[in-house]
C-alpha cells in the first residue's frame, strides 16, 4: 500500500527515505514542494496530492512532513492514520521526534520502519513489539555504545509477543514495585461569542495509563458515573462487550504508557465553562488603538485555575504593542504578529488584566475585525464532566499493584471571538 | 551538523578513521557537491569495504550502520554490494538484520550478486525458530529479482502451510510481491491465497484479505465460504487488517446481497436456516418461505451480520477503521441505521488536521444526500480561527449543507461572523456560501440579500467583489424562479450596484454588475445608458471580462433603448473592432450583425429574443454533489478523480445471488469430553479468540481450528485427529440430512436457544463444568413451551420445541452420533462451546447480555394484566389482546418481552398474519413475532415479539398484517414494565439511594384503603404496577424497597414504601426523572385504590 516515505524538514530537505517496494526517486517531492510552495502556512499544504503517477499523503507535525507515496488506490485514513502511528511510535522511543533525533538515531529509525511495514502494509506497529525487537535508546546505554561501539538497538533475543495471545503486551515483564496510574485528562473546547454566550463548548476526554504490573495482569476500571461517556474509542486492549454490557473497562494492559480510552461529550451536554474575559480591543484611524482585557472565574468548582495563557493573533497591519499587565509577562513576536501573555495562576480576588496601546503602521487601512483569543488554562484535581473512576480491580496475579488517578482539566482549542 | 558529525565519528573509532568521520558528516549535511568529494567518497568506500572483509564484529558493524545511513538519505551505495552480501551469514544478528535491510533495497540493481544470498535464506527458511523462518521469507520475498521467482513460490506455498501463523501472515505479505515481480504466476498465488483465506487466526486474516485484494479481487467466488467467519473474526483482527476486511465486505456485499433501500425486491427464500448463527433474521426467512409469492424487502441475514460486526468498530481508536466501517454503512445499510456512523465520525474531527481533512470531505459527501444525519451535530462544524484554509472550506460547505429553515439564523449567524475574517480566502468563500443558503430557502433570500448589499460597502475589495457575484446570481434565480414578481423590489439593488461600478476594480465583480444592469434596464431605465456611457469612457483600460459585458449592455441596451445608446453602442462596437483580444473582436462582430445590420436579415428581427431571452438561472450546489460517484473514504473520492487501480463499486444486483454458497458444513457433534478439553484450552487464550467466534457458526471450522490450537495444547491434537475421521463421516450424513431440515421446522425455537446460552454463561464462569451448564440449560429450555402449549401454541411449534429439547438430553447422553438428529444435536454443540469461550474472552459474541443478567430474578407471581391491541370489531374479526410476559426477551435484554393473543373471532380464516411497516422513534427496535400462517375461525393463537422501547414511554407504531387487510396498531408500556428487577442488598440500596438525592428523587404520599395497608397488599400492589424486585431487609420494619433497572440503558430505579398506619410515604429514585415522576404516579393511584 505505501511505497516509500519521505521525511522532509522545514527547510524543504529530503533527509531520510524508505522504499518498501521498488525505489521511488526522490524527486517525486518536488510536487510536494510546490503544493507547498502555493500554501500560505505549512498547515495549508493539502494532505492529499495528485500527481501523474503517483499519489502523495503527508502530515506535518513537529516541523517535519512524512510524505509518503502510494501508486494504486487505497483508503487515505489509512496512511495518514499509519504516518501518525510512525511519529507516535518515534516520539515514544526518542521522547521528541524532531530532525535532530531521528539523524542521531538513523540505524533504529530505519529498522524501526523495516519492522513497521511489510511489502507497504502494516506488519508490527504496536510499540510493545516493537521495543522487544529494537530496544530503544537510553542514556545509560548511549553512555556504553559509546564506548563499545555497538548501538543498533537490535536485541539479542527474539521477541515472542507478537506470537503470544494478547498482541499488545510483551511477555515476561517484571517490575519490583508494581504500579498502575491513571490520568483522567479532559480538554475543553470551546468557543465564546464577543457577548460572552457560549457558542459551543465540548469536553474531549482522556485516559492514559502508566501500567507497570509483572506478569499478565487483567484490570478492571469501573466508574461511579459511567453513563458520562456514550462516546468513546477503545485501544484495541479494552474488551468492547463487557463495556457494552456493564459499563466497565476490563483489559490486560500493555507494558507502559498508553491511552485507554477517549472520549467526547459533545455539545448536546452542558459544559462548565470555567472563566471568562472581558475585552475591549479597538483600533483607530491615525495608527493607533486601545487593547483591554481582563479574566475572571466563571465556573471553577472551586478549584484554582493555573498556568493561564492567552495568544491573541494580530493582523500583519500592527505593528506593535505596549502593553500593561497586572500580572505575569506578555511578548509580541513581531513577525508572526502573535502576542502572548502569560498570566500563570489565577487569583480569585484580584483578577488579572493587561492594558495598554496597539501602534499600527501607518499607511495601511486599520483592520476590520477583532482578533481572536485563543486561552490555555488547567485546572488540576478535577475532571470536568464529573467522571470519577469507582474502582480498580486486578485478577490473574497474586501481588497487590499500587494505584494511583489523578485528574485534570484543561483548555482544548479554548477561543473567545472579539 | 558537527554534532552529527561527532555522533557518527563517536560511535566508530575516531582514531583511524578520520578521513571517513569527515566524510560521515557529508553524509548528513546537504553536501556541497565539490569535486575534491568523489575521490574521498572512493577512498571511504575502500575502507567501508575492509572493515566488512575484516572479522571483527564490531567494525562491520560499524560500517553496515554507515550504509544504513547513506541508505537512508538516499545516496548510492551500491558498490558496496559484493562487500554487503558476503556478512549475510554472519553469526551476529544485528550485523545480519542491518544486511537485511541493505539487501532489500540493492538486491534489484545486483540480480546476479543477489543471488549468492539466495541459499541462506532457503536455509533460514527451515529453521525451528518460527521468527527466524518468517524473517527468512521477508526478505526473500523482497528481493526483487525475477530469476528466483520459482524459490519464491516454493517458500510460500510451504510457509502457508506452517505451523506458526505468524509465518503465515508473512506469507500472505509475500503472495502480492511475487505477484507484481512475476504476474504470470498469478493462478498458482490464487490457489495459496484461497487457502490462506480459510486460516482462522486473526493474524492472518487481514493480511490474507490484502493479498486477495492485489492479486485477485475479482474472484468474489473466495470468498463465500469464509464470509461467515470473516465477519465474525472481524472485531479481533488487528486495525489494519480490519480496514482491508471492512474494505472488501463493503464490494462484498454490494455483489450478494440486494439493496436494502429499495421496497419490494426481496429476495427468494433460499435454504440456509442451517447457518444457526442468526436468530431474528431466521424467523422473517421463515416468513418468506411460507409466502413466496408477495415478497417484502428482508435482509439477508448474512448482511445483517456483517452490519451488527462491524458495528462496534465505531469505538475503534483508529480513525481508518472507523471510516471504513461509516463507508460501509453509508453503502451498504438500510437508510435508517445509516445514522449510527454520525457520531464516530464527529469524534474523529477533534483527530489530526490530515485526519479531519479527509474526514470532512466525506461528510459533506454524506450531508448532500443524508442531512438529517449530522444536523443534529451543526455545531460541531463551527470554524475556528485556527482551523487551515482548506478545513475551514470543508466546514463551511458542510455547514451550506446543513441549512434548513429552522437552524438558517443560527448558521447565518456563524457566517456572519466569517465574513469578518482576516482569512480572505474564506472570507470570500463565506459569502458563496450565503449565496448559497440564501438560494435554497426561500424564505431568508431577502435577508439575505441586503446582508450582501451591506457587505458591498465593505473595505475590503474581494469581499466586495464576492458579494457582487453572489447577488447578480441571487437576483437572477429570484427573477426567473419567481416570475416578474419580484422586478420592482430590486431596483434599489441594482441602482445601489450601478452606483458601486466606480468604486469597484475587480474585473468579475464590474463584469456582473454589468450583466446585470444589462439584463435588467428595464428596472432602472434611467441609470443604465449612463453607466454604459462611462464604461464606453474607460473601454479601453477595462479587462477583457469586462470588455465582453460591456458589449452585452451596449447590445442589450440597444434594443432596449435604442434612441439613446444607439451611438453609445457604435462607438464601443467601433472600440472592440481594433482590440487585441480576438474574442472580443469576434462579440462585437457578431453583435453588430445582429443589432445594427446592414441589411436587415431575419436574425435581426429576432435580435432581442436572442439577447434579451430569458437566461436560466444558476444552480448554486454543493461542490461535493457530484463526489457521490465515487465510493466513501477512497483516494478517489478525496481527490475527485479516477485514480489508479479504482473500481467502482458495483450496483446492487437485481436478483440476489444464491444465498447458500455461504453455507459451511453442518456442525458435527463432539464427544464431550474432547468439548471439556477444548474449553480448557480455549480458556487459556482467553484473547485469542478467532476459534470461538469461528466456530460460532459453521462448524467444520472447529477441525482446523484444532491444527491452530496445537502449537498451544499439543495433547489435544492426536485425540482431535481421531475425531476428524469421524466428523467426515458425519458429514456425508448430514449433508443428506439437510433437504429434511428444512421442512421440518425447528426454527421457531432455535432462536431462542442462542440467547439462553448466553446467559447461562455466567454460571459458567464459575463452574465450568460442561454438563452441569447444559442440564442448567436444559432446564431452562422446558419452561417456556410449557406454558405455551397451555396456551394452545400451534401443533407445530409445539413440537419443534420438544424436538429441541430431546436433542439436548441425547446430545448429553453421547447419542449425538444417532442418524436422525444428529444435525441438531451438533447445532447445539456449537452454539455451547464458543459462547462459553466468548464469555471469558468477551469480545466477539453478538448479543449483549453476559455477566450481568445473572443478577435478574424473576419477580414474585404477579398476575399479568392484558391491554387490547387490536379490538375485533375494528379487526374485522381479528383481535388481539397483549401483556407483558415480565420475562427476559430472549431477542435481547434490552426489549421488553410481550406476549400477543390472536383469536379469530371472524367468520373466515385469517392468514399471513405478521408485523408490517413500522414507525418508530429513534433508538426503538422491534422484534417481529413470526408469521403466523394461517387463524382458523375462532381460533386463538399466542405469539412472543419484543420491543424495545428505549427507556421511553413513547408509543410503538406498527402494523399487523394479514393477507388481505392491514391494522395500525400501537403499544405503549406502562413505565413500571421498562424495568427489569434488580437484586440488591440493602446496604446497597441505601448506598445507592443516597447518591440518587435532589432532583432524582421523587416523593409523594397516599392514603391507603384500609384493607389495602397490609405488607402483602402493599408489596403485591407495587410488584404489579412496576417489575421490580423487593430488596430483603432484615429489620422488620414498614419500609418497603425495591430495586430494578430499566431494560434499555440499565438505568437504576429505586422504590421504597413506607407504610405508617393509613397512609404511606413514597419515594422513587431514578436519574432519568421522567421515568422516576411516572412509576411514582402510577404507584400513587394503584396503592390508592381500594
Amino acid at each position: 500500500m505505501i511505497n516509500s516515505l519521505f521525511i522532509i524538514n522545514s527547510s524543504g530537505d529530503v533527509f531520510m527515505e524508505k522504499h518498501w517496494k521498488s525505489v521511488i526517486h526522490k524527486s517525486i517531492c518536488d510536487y510536494f514542494f510546490e503544493e507547498q510552495g502555493k500554501a500560505g502556512s505549512p498547515e495549508d499544504v493539502p494532505p492529499v496530492i495528485a500527481t501523474p503517477h503517483h499519489y502523495l499523503l503527508n502530515i506535518y507535525r513537529n516541523q517535519l512532513y512524512f510524505v509518503a507515496v502510494v501508486t494504486t488506490e487505497v483508503p487515505p485514513l489509512f496512511v495518514i492514520e499509519f504516518l501518525h502511528r510512525i511519529f507516535d511510535t518515534f516520539e515514544d522511543y526518542f521522547t521528541e521526534c524532531s530532525e535532530t533525533t531521528l539523524k542521531e538515531h538513523f540505524v533504529i529509525v530505519y529498522e524501526l520502519l523495516d519492522e513497521m511495514l511489510d511489502n507497504g502494509f502494516p506488519l508490527a506497529v504496536e510499540s510493545n513489539i516493537l521495543k522487544e525487537l529494537i530496544r530503544p535508546p537510553n542514556f545509560l546505554r548511549t553512555i556504553t555504545d559509546t564506548v563499545t561501539g555497538k548501538n543498533t538497538g537490535v536485541s539479542a533475543t527474539l521477541p515472542t509477543g507478537q506470537l503470544s495471545n494478547v498482541p499488545w503486551r510483551r511477555t515476561g515483564v517484571k517490575y519490583t514495585n508494581n504500579e498502575a496510574y491513571f490520568d483522567v485528562i479532559e480538554e475543553i473546547d470551546a468557543i465564546i461569542d464577543k457577548q460572552g454566550n457560549t457558542v459551543i463548548a465540548e469536553v474531549q476526554g482522556y485516559i492514559d495509563c502508566l501500567i507497570k504490573l509483572s506478569g499478565m495482569p487483567d484490570l478492571t476500571l469501573s466508574f461511579i458515573n459511567p453513563r458520562l461517556l456514550d462516546d468513546i474509542s477503545f485501544h484495541p486492549c479494552v474488551r468492547y462487550k463487557r463495556w457494552e454490557s456493564e459499563k466497565v473497562l476490563s483489559f490486560v494492559p500493555p507494558d507502559g504508557n498508553f491511552r485507554l480510552i477517549s472520549y467526547h461529550i459533545g455539545a448536546n451536554n452542558m459544559v462548565a465553562v470555567p472563566l471568562y474575559i472581558r475585552h475591549n480591543i479597538q483600533y483607530r484611524e491615525g495608527s493607533g488603538g486601545r487593547f483591554e482585557v481582563t479574566i475572571g472565574p466563571k465556573q471553577t468548582m472551586g478549584k484554582v485555575v493555573e498556568n493561564i495563557s492567552l495568544e491573541v493573533p494580530f493582523p500583519k497591519s500592527v505593528l506593535n504593542l505596549t502593553l500593561t499587565p497586572s500580572q505575569g509577562k506578555y511578548t509580541f513576536d513581531p513577525v508572526g504578529k502573535i502576542l502572548t501573555w502569560d498570566v500563570g495562576r489565577m487569583d480569585p480576588t484580584k483578577l488579572p488584566s493587561i492594558k495598554g496601546n496597539i501602534s499600527l503602521q501607518s499607511g495601511h487601512p486599520i483592520p476590520e475585525s477583532n482578533p481572536t483569543i485563543n486561552m490555555n488554562f488547567s485546572i488540576s484535581q478535577m475532571a470536568i464532566s464529573g467522571i470519577k473512576v469507582n474502582r480498580l480491580d486486578m485478577y490473574g496475579e497474586k501481588y497487590k499493584p499500587f494505584k494511583g488517578v489523578k485528574y485534570m482539566t484543561r483548555a482544548g482549542k479554548f477561543q473567545f471571538r472579539t | 551538523m558537527t554534532s552529527n558529525s561527532f555522533q557518527l565519528g563517536g560511535t566508530g573509532f575516531g582514531n583511524d578513521k578520520a578521513p571517513s568521520t569527515g566524510s560521515g558528516e557529508g553524509d548528513f549535511t546537504n553536501d556541497p557537491a565539490s569535486s575534491g568529494f568523489f575521490s574521498e567518497n572512493f577512498k571511504r568506500h575502500e575502507d567501508l569495504k575492509a572493515m566488512l572483509d575484516g572479522n571483527k564484529d564490531n567494525l562491520k558493524l560499524d560500517a553496515m550502520k554507515r550504509i544504513i545511513g547513506m541508505v537512508a538519505k538516499g545516496k548510492d551505495a551500491s558498490d558496496l554490494f559484493p562487500a554487503v552480501v558476503k556478512n549475510v551469514v554472519s553469526k551476529n544478528l544485528e550485523v545480519k538484520k542491518l544486511v537485511y535491510v541493505y539487501l532489500t533495497r540493492y538486491a534489484e540493481e545486483q540480480q546476479d550478486l543477489a543471488l549468492l544470498s539466495i541459499s541462506t535464506f532457503q536455509r533460514a527458511l527451515k529453521d525451528p525458530n518460527q521468527l527466524i523462518r518468517a524473517s527468512a521469507l521477508r526478505v526473500l520475498s523482497s528481493i526483487r529479482v525475477l530469476m528466483i521467482s520459482p524459490i519464491m513460490m516454493l517458500a510460500i506455498k510451504e510457509a502457508v502451510m506452517d505451523m506458526s501463523p505468524y509465518v503465515r501472515k508473512t506469507a500472505a505479505h509475500a503472495i502480492p510481491k511475487l505477484y507484481s515481480l512475476d504476474p504470470e504466476s498469478k493462478e498458482q498465488l490464487v490457489e495459496v491465497i484461497e487457502k490462506l483465506l480459510g486460516d482462522k487466526t486473526t493474524l492472518v486474516a487481514g493480511s490474507a484479505i490484502q493479498a486477495f485484494e492485489e492479486v485477485c479481487p475479482e474472484r468474489i467466488d473466495l470468498i463465500h465460504k469464509n464470509y461467515r467467519k470473516l465477519c465474525n473474526l472481524l472485531v479481533d483482527v488487528e486495525e489494519w487488517g480490519q480496514v482491508v476486511i471492512v474494505g472488501m465486505m463493503t464490494r462484498y456485499a454490494r455483489t450478494q446481497f440486494v439493496s436494502p433501500n429499495q421496497e419490494g425486491a426481496g429476495e427468494d427464500g433460499k435454504n440456509f436456516y442451517e447457518s444457526e448463527e442468526d436468530e431474528d433474521e431466521k424467523e422473517e426467512t421463515e416468513e418468506n418461505e411460507d409466502e413466496p409469492k408477495k415478497k417484502p424487502y428482508i435482509m439477508d441475514s448474512d448482511h445483517r451480520l456483517l452490519l451488527r460486526q462491524t458495528k462496534p468498530l465505531l469505538n475503534s481508536r483508529n480513525a481508518a477503521v472507523v471510516m471504513s466501517v461509516a463507508q460501509l454503512y453509508h453503502h451498504c445499510a438500510p437508510k435508517s441505521e445509516v445514522g449510527v456512523v454520525a457520531k464516530a465520525l464527529i469524534r474523529l474531527l477533534r483527530g489530526h488536521k490530515e485526519v479531519q481533512y479527509i474526514v470532512l470531505s466525506n461528510i459533506a459527501t454524506m450531508t448532500v444526500a443524508r442531512r438529517d444525519m449530522f444536523e443534529a451535530y451543526l455545531k460541531s462544524f463551527y470554524i475556528r480561527s485556527s482551523d487551515p484554509t482548506h478545513i475551514k472550506l470543508l466546514k463551511l460547505e458542510i455547514l451550506t449543507s446543513l441549512a434548513t429553515e429552522t437552524n438558517i439564523s443560527v448558521i447565518l449567524r456563524e457566517l456572519q461572523t466569517y465574513v469578518t475574517s482576516t482569512d480572505k480566502e474564506f472570507a470570500a468563500a463565506t459569502i458563496q456560501a450565503i449565496g448559497r443558503c440564501a438560494s435554497n430557502i426561500a424564505e431568508i433570500t431577502d435577508t439575505c440579500l441586503s446582508g450582501l448589499v451591506h457587505l458591498m460597502s465593505n473595505r475590503d475589495e474581494s469581499v466586495v467583489a464576492e458579494s457582487v457575484v453572489v447577488i447578480k446570481k441571487l437576483l437572477q434565480m429570484q427573477s426567473t424562479g419567481k416570475g416578474r414578481k419580484t422586478t420592482t423590489e430590486h431596483k434599489d439593488i441594482i441602482t445601489h450596484m450601478a452606483k458601486m461600478v466606480d468604486e469597484i476594480t475587480v474585473p468579475m465583480a464590474r463584469a456582473s454588475i454589468l450583466w446585470l444592469i444589462g439584463e435588467y434596464s428595464e428596472r432602472v431605465p434611467k441609470i443604465a445608458p449612463d453607466v454604459l456611457r462611462k464604461m464606453a469612457k474607460s473601454f479601453i483600460d477595462e479587462e477583457d471580462i469586462v470588455k465582453l459585458q460591456i458589449l452585452n449592455l451596449a447590445a442589450k441596451m440597444c434594443i432596449t433603448n435604442s434612441k439613446q445608446t444607439r451611438l453609445l453602442c457604435q462607438y464601443v462596437f467601433n472600440l472592440a473592432k481594433y482590440d487585441q483580444n480576438y474574442d472580443i473582436r469576434d462579440r462585437s462582430r457578431f453583435l453588430r450583425q445582429l443589432i445594427l445590420p446592414a441589411e436587415k436579415g431575419p436574425l435581426a428581427k429576432h435580435a432581442k429574443k436572442i439577447l434579451l431571452a430569458s437566461k436560466p438561472a444558476p444552480v448554486l450546489q454543493s461542490k461535493f454533489e457530484d463526489r457521490d460517484q465515487y465510493q466513501l473514504g477512497t483516494l478517489s473520492h478525496i481527490l475527485n478523480n479516477k485514480t489508479t487501480g479504482y473500481k467502482d463499486l458495483p450496483e446492487w444486483p437485481e436478483e440476489a445471488p444464491d444465498p447458500s454458497v455461504r453455507n459451511v458444513e453442518i456442525p458435527v457433534p463432539e464427544v464431550t469430553t474432547k468439548k471439556s478439553e477444548r474449553k480448557k484450552a480455549t480458556k487459556d487464550k482467553s484473547f485469542y479468540s478467532e476459534s470461538e467466534s469461528s466456530s460460532e457458526d459453521e462448524d467444520s471450522d472447529e477441525e482446523s481450528d484444532d491444527s491452530d490450537e496445537d502449537e498451544e495444547s499439543e495433547e489435544e491434537s492426536e485425540e482431535e485427529s481421531d475425531d476428524e475421521d469421524e466428523s467426515e463421516e458425519e458429514d456425508e450424513s448430514e449433508d443428506s440430512d439437510i433437504p429434511q431440515k428444512n421442512n421440518a421446522p425447528p426454527k421457531q425455537s432455535a432462536p431462542k436457544k442462542a440467547p439462553k446460552v448466553e446467559k447461562s454463561e455466567s454460571e459458567e464462569e464459575e463452574s465450568s463444568s460442561e454438563e452441569e451448564s447444559s442440564s442448567e440449560e436444559s432446564e431452562e429450555e422446558k419452561p417456556p413451551p410449557k406454558s405455551k402449549a397451555s396456551k394452545k401454541k400451534p401443533a407445530k411449534e409445539t413440537k419443534a420445541a420438544n424436538q429441541n429439547n430431546t436433542d439436548l438430553l441425547l446430545d448429553i447422553d453421547l447419542f449425538g452420533s444417532s442418524n436422525g438428529v444428529t444435525s441438531s444435536g451438533g447445532t447445539q454443540g456449537s452454539i455451547l462451546t464458543p459462547s462459553m469461550a466468548s464469555a471469558m474472552s468477551n469480545l466477539t459474541i453478538s448479543g449483549a447480555s453476559s455477566t450481568s443478567s445473572s443478577n435478574f430474578v424473576q419477580p414474585m407471581n404477579i398476575p399479568l394484566k392484558s391491554y387490547d391491541l387490536l379490538n375485533r370489531m375494528t379487526g374485522n374479526g381479528l383481535g388481539i389482546t397483549y401483556k407483558f410476559t415480565r420475562t427476559i426477551s430472549v431477542f435481547s435484554p434490552k426489549m421488553v418481552s410481550i406476549e400477543l393473543t390472536l383469536t379469530n373471532h371472524g367468520e373466515s380464516p385469517l392468514s399471513g398474519i405478521k408485523v408490517g411497516k413500522k414507525t418508530l422513534q429513534p433508538g426503538m427496535e422491534i422484534q417481529d413475532f413470526p408469521e403466523i400462517a394461517s387463524l382458523g375461525t375462532g381460533a386463538s393463537t399466542s405469539v412472543l415479539m419484543a420491543i424495545n422501547f428505549n427507556d421511553t414511554t413513547q408509543p410503538a407504531k406498527f402494523e399487523i398484517c394479514t393477507l388481505e387487510q392491514t391494522f395500525k396498531v400501537s403499544i405503549t408500556a406502562p413505565v413500571g414494565e421498562l424495568l427489569q428487577p434488580h437484586t440488591m442488598g440493602l446496604q446497597d440500596f441505601t448506598q445507592q439511594q443516597g447518591k440518587l438525592k435532589g432532583m432524582t428523587e421523587n416523593t409523594g404520599k397516599v392514603t391507603l384503603p384500609k384493607e389495602k395497608s397490609d405488607a402483602k397488599s402493599v408489596v403485591t400492589n407495587v410488584l404489579t404496577v412496576a417489575n421490580m424486585l423487593q430488596v430483603p431487609s432484615s429489620e422488620s420494619d414498614t419500609v418497603y424497597r425495591f430495586a430494578a433497572k430499566t431494560m434499555s440503558e440499565g438505568v437504576l430505579v429505586l422504590v421504597s414504601v413506607s407504610v405508617n398506619e393509613e397512609s404511606a410515604n413514597i419515594v422513587v429514585n431514578c436519574e432519568k426523572m421522567v421515568i422516576g415522576t411516572m412509576l411514582l404516579k402510577d404507584l400513587k393511584s394503584l396503592l390508592a385504590k381500594s
